[in-house]
């Protein structure tokens, strides 16, 4: 049975950042979908550009970055799609998807709310600007929206200012003031790395609720492979600029095809397996993205790296179905043969 | 504590050690209360150990570790040293000058690799200056152990003129750590050194400072709030909750069989890196907020967060519990622990 179209469909994007000191290739060629009603979780380690392909479907990167190629499609249900990757960062129709349609949750949460503003204010600001409602019902949605992201006393925080709230009630304040226009797109960019393990508990908890009850897609960045194992149905592994690996949760986390996926899930510490073992580790640094090793950008740092192939040549994209897509020579009918079998 | 006979002599030993900042408020800065940071905390730490230390922020874990280290000076309380020879001081209450021998034999690591170097110094510089610092060595011999120290956390030393915004968070982390380790110190304090690093590059600092462990003969006390880190590296665990340490025990006892409400919580609430687990296991979420530890509530400090309080019991003031045994070599701080049943991490099939 064929999907459904997809409600965001990036393909082949590259937003390279031109600065004196060159050009940073940040996102170089990342295709990747959201279905609708899913959560998609975009992991990767800091440089692989999993922070600046979710910008550039906002239409949020900063100079002297800039879209330069590839397509980025918004499909809402019974409209045309439009084309993001083309619309202006100021044009009318992005800052209609803007925090209307498409709304985003970012790392700090102490830093993304204005001290100098009410909790309430910033919320009431956000509604009137996709509603068209009074000061008196904006005032009435964001006391409901507080509720709904589970800020006990809605009503009385609604006069607070973000710095007497703790990390954890701010991102909530954050994630209502998201769902302010009922999104059909939430990305959220690292929304708990800066949190408490017990704080990160309960705000993942709250996305995952959130999503059953609006249906909304969910768009989660991440390094953390513990969250995307509990909150990903589909994910997509990032590095230096490009996907090196896509799919299901459950085929990543045990059927990972790419030399990379396997090394990263081999080198995080696993509770109750055991204290004091030795782990496994990846050899070498993550380059910086302004010097990316030629051919396959991981091939200096993986073990399964045939010389004189992965060195010289970019990978091969290969597809084994709708979300299931491997970026690795290993898995070519042509050089499997003189592969070494990477699976561990 | 319940130390058995069998337990070496701690390298360490603190006794009721508090820590409390004034607040302040006003034009004059009257002071108009403490934030109770380390409020009576007895812990013991065993030569040639790692001892973790977790807990969420803000509960002081931070604030012990620069006070055991005497980066900061306790309100009160005793941090007994013992010395290579045996004998034992007591390092919080010694002036700056009679600190300084001892200061040598306790180093920290820092969590922010990115800002815990000095930009403008060299590695030659930012690893030799305790050496020049404490008039060790100078010259072609500081010059010589720099080497030795770099080659010895896995960095050329021919970057050693080189300045830090040239290197990665793993590499400064290692530049952090030769710079704690070339005085030659038996302790090691590390505040969170990997929370910074990429996934793939923390595994190789947790190999390293192992790997140091075991040359160097270093006793750790590891600061953090990743739980996983902490099973994988630690040989013994104890968890604090606003100023207070709420239990301690050997690494796999607290994780499988954990004996206080809070680390029972703690550990149901990480993310296991398995979708399969998902729902699996006891869950149990604590509210967001972190009581104010400049007027903590009464009776047990935990009990406005606790799922298995119970009003008239854990609430009455002067009657909190305190750190006792409750099997061996592991100790907890509840007052209903005997009553409880509670869950650790199950063993993951391998």
């Amino acid at each position: 049975m064929p999907r459904e179209d997809p409600l965001l469909e990036i393909s082949d994007l590259r937003t390279h950042f031109f600065t004196r000191e060159g050009t940073v290739r940040a996102v170089d060629g990342v295709s990747l979908t959201v279905p609708r009603g899913k959560t998609v979780c975009v992991v990767g380690e800091s440089g692989c550009g999993k922070s600046v392909t979710a910008r550039s479907v906002l239409g949020l990167v900063d100079e002297p970055g800039r879209i330069v190629s590839g397509e980025i499609w918004w499909r809402r249900r019974g409209q045309e799609p439009v084309n993001l990757a083309q619309l202006g960062p100021r044009s009318e129709e992005m800052r209609r998807v803007r925090g209307g349609e498409i709304s985003m949750v970012f790392q700090e949460p102490m830093a993304s709310l204005s001290p100098m503003y009410t909790i309430g204010d910033q919320l009431v600001e956000a509604i009137r600007m996709h509603l068209p409602l009074t000061q008196e019902q904006a005032r009435e949605r964001a006391t409901d929206l507080l509720r709904r992201a589970g800020i006990p006393r809605a009503e009385e925080r609604l006069d607070a200012y973000s710095f007497q709230l703790s990390g954890g009630m701010c991102q909530r304040v954050m994630i209502a003031i998201a769902l302010a226009a009922d999104p059909a797109l939430l990305i959220a960019d690292e929304p708990t790395t800066a949190l408490d393990v017990t704080t990160q508990a309960r705000i993942i908890d709250l996305l995952r609720d959130l999503q059953a009850e609006t249906g909304m897609s969910v768009l989660f960045i991440t390094h953390d492979l513990g969250v995307v194992a509990e909150i990903a149905d589909e994910v997509v592994v990032m590095y230096l600029g490009t996907v090196v690996e896509r799919g299901g949760v459950d085929e990543i986390f045990h059927d990972p095809k790419h030399p990379y996926t396997n090394a990263l899930l081999g080198s995080i510490p696993r509770m109750g397996a055991g204290a004091g073992r030795r782990l496994a580790t990846i050899r070498g640094n993550v380059p910086h993205p302004s010097d990316r090793p030629a051919g396959c950008p991981f091939h200096p740092r993986c073990d399964a790296a045939i010389g004189g192939v992965c060195d010289v040549s970019d990978p091969p994209h290969i597809v084994f179905g709708e979300a299931r897509s491997v970026r690795c020579v290993l898995h070519d009918d042509v050089h499997r043969s003189s592969a070494a079998e990477v699976r561990a | 504590m319940t130390d058995s006979v069998a337990a070496p002599e701690p390298v360490i030993e603190v006794r009721d050690l508090t820590v409390h900042f004034p607040v302040r408020k006003g034009f004059i800065g009257r002071t108009v209360g403490h934030v109770r940071a380390v409020d009576g905390v007895d812990l013991a730490i065993r030569p040639g150990e790692t001892l973790g230390l977790v807990g969420e922020s803000g509960c002081g874990k931070t604030t012990l570790g620069r006070s055991i280290a005497r980066i900061l000076k306790p309100t009160g309380g005793e941090v007994r040293y013992r010395g290579p020879d045996g004998t034992v001081t007591d390092l919080a209450t010694l002036g700056e000058r009679a600190l300084k021998p001892f200061q040598r034999q306790i180093r920290v690591v820092f969590q922010d690799p990115f800002s815990s170097l000095n930009p403008r110094m060299t590695l030659l510089q930012i690893v030799g200056e305790p050496l020049r610092a404490n008039g060790i060595a100078s010259g072609s011999e500081l010059e010589h152990r720099v080497a030795e120290m770099l080659e010895r956390v896995g960095l050329s030393p021919k970057y050693m003129n080189r300045y830090p915004h040239a290197f990665s968070g793993g590499e400064r982390q290692r530049v952090n750590i030769a710079r704690a380790l070339i005085l030659g110190p038996r302790v090691v304090i590390a505040d969170e050194p990997v929370s910074a690093l990429d996934v793939s590059v923390r595994a190789q600092i947790l190999n390293l400072l192992r790997d140091l462990q075991e040359e160097l003969k270093l006793t750790y006390l590891f600061v953090s709030h990743d739980l996983s880190v902490v099973e994988n590296i630690c040989d013994r665990v104890a968890v604090m909750y606003l100023g207070k340490i709420v239990e301690v025990a050997d690494t796999a006892e607290l994780y499988s069989s954990p004996r206080h409400p809070y680390t029972e919580a703690l550990l149901s609430a990480v993310p296991r890196p398995d979708p399969r687990l998902r729902g699996a296991g006891r869950r149990i979420r604590l509210a967001d907020d972190l009581p104010d530890p400049a007027n903590p509530p009464p009776g047990c400090y935990f009990h406005t967060r606790c799922p298995y309080a119970v009003p008239g019991v854990c609430d009455i003031d002067g009657h909190g519990p305190v750190l006792t045994g409750t099997g061996p070599q592991h100790d907890a701080a509840c007052l209903r622990t005997s009553e409880l049943d509670l869950v650790g991490v199950a063993s993951e099939p391998a």
